[in-house]
């Protein structure tokens, strides 16, 4: 399954700067791997040392959330577009 | 409640909105928004709803201003610098509009303070600069049924979302728990550019007026926006009510749950 990733500001200098990277995988963790492989570091950002998607970060798969999904179980199809979205602290 | 000739004329060209109209102006000069942070986000926030003829504006901040604020923090001048920054702010608004009845809190907001001082007014605007505040705001907004604006920006980036308890999403539907100190960079280590502090506070300040004027049914609610100045990508990220929030959801408690 190749899909796209949507890799926000915080996370390109992993990506060599790139907003957008194609990768392969059947599930969301698959996916990340994958993403690890090809783009050492970033798998850390997105996970924790637990396997799970740090509580500051959410995976869209086609716009939804997979906490409402299956999580990084959840299954993904050729074309989808997965988008990374941290949370941002700061206002003063 | 009537507008006097130099109010029709001060605010004539938001009245000629017809979303906005003589009722949305009555409206405004009747509701109170308290800011939470005369900062980045704060000070563009009020300085437009003070513009705007907001009725009642709460400023809370126990800072003084310095002179690395004064690139984005525009209530606040070099001559201010020491000062209290909700008194700078006090007295920047009023130059602007005397109308406006400006409270200030010279105090940080905390676990204790919170609820009493969000309590009186209408919405609230969060331009606070860390995520225990930030939370902190959403719990108790949620806690008393209280309709606010989140944001948070850095370097080039900014986000932002309307919470309106109980029916909508809350933050903490969309990030369950802050992370842990300095794991995500503040603006005090990573910078901000000043101009996107203003994009996202005025958009604060835009919800604050269309919640007041009665647009509430345009809100930016169970949607984060957010918005990459280097790209000048600007995208809508839904944001489902998560039954499960502990904020709003099955975990909360009983009198606070609307989504479990």
């Amino acid at each position: 399954m190749s899909v796209r990733v949507r890799v926000p500001t915080p996370l390109r200098k992993f990506t060599q700067g790139s907003d957008e990277v194609d990768v392969n995988g059947d599930t969301v963790l698959a996916m990340l791997e994958d993403l690890e492989q090809k783009h050492p570091g970033i798998k850390e950002r997105i996970m924790d040392e637990s396997g799970k998607v740090r509580r500051f970060v959410n995976v869209y798969v086609n716009g939804d959330d997979i906490r409402f999904l299956q999580n990084v179980d959840t299954a993904l199809k050729d074309g989808d577009s997965i988008s990374i979205v941290p949370a941002i602290a700061g206002g003063l | 409640m009537r507008l006097t000739p130099e109010q029709v004329e001060r605010y004539s060209r938001q009245i000629m909105i017809p979303d906005v109209g003589g009722g949305g102006q009555i409206r405004l000069r009747q509701a109170s928004v308290l800011v939470v942070g005369a900062g980045g986000l704060g000070s563009p926030a009020a300085f437009y709803l003070a513009a705007a003829g907001i009725g009642r504006l709460g400023i809370v901040d126990g800072d003084a201003v310095d002179l690395s604020n004064l690139q984005r923090q525009i209530l606040h001048t070099t001559a201010d610098r020491g000062r209290r920054k909700v008194e700078s702010a006090r007295s920047r608004l009023l130059e602007l509009n005397a109308e406006v009845d400006v409270e200030v809190h010279a105090v940080r907001l905390t676990e204790e303070n919170a609820a009493e001082l969000m309590e009186p007014y209408d919405f609230i605007i969060d331009g606070s600069d860390n995520f225990d505040t930030k939370f902190l705001v959403n719990d108790i907004a949620v806690s008393l049924g209280k309709p606010y604006s989140h944001a948070g920006i850095v370097r080039l980036q900014g986000q932002t979302m309307t919470v309106v308890p109980p029916e909508s999403a809350c933050y903490r539907c969309l990030f369950e728990e802050p992370p842990a100190p300095g794991e995500v960079l503040g603006c005090q280590q990573a910078g901000i550019l000043g101009a996107v502090a203003g994009t996202i506070g005025s958009i604060q300040a835009t919800e604050a007026v269309k919640y007041v004027v009665g647009l509430e049914d345009h809100l930016l609610v169970n949607r984060l926006l957010t918005y990459d100045a280097k790209t000048m990508e600007i995208r809508n990220v839904p944001v489902p009510p998560n039954p499960r929030c502990k904020a709003c959801g099955a975990g909360a408690p009983a009198s606070q749950r609307s989504h479990a």
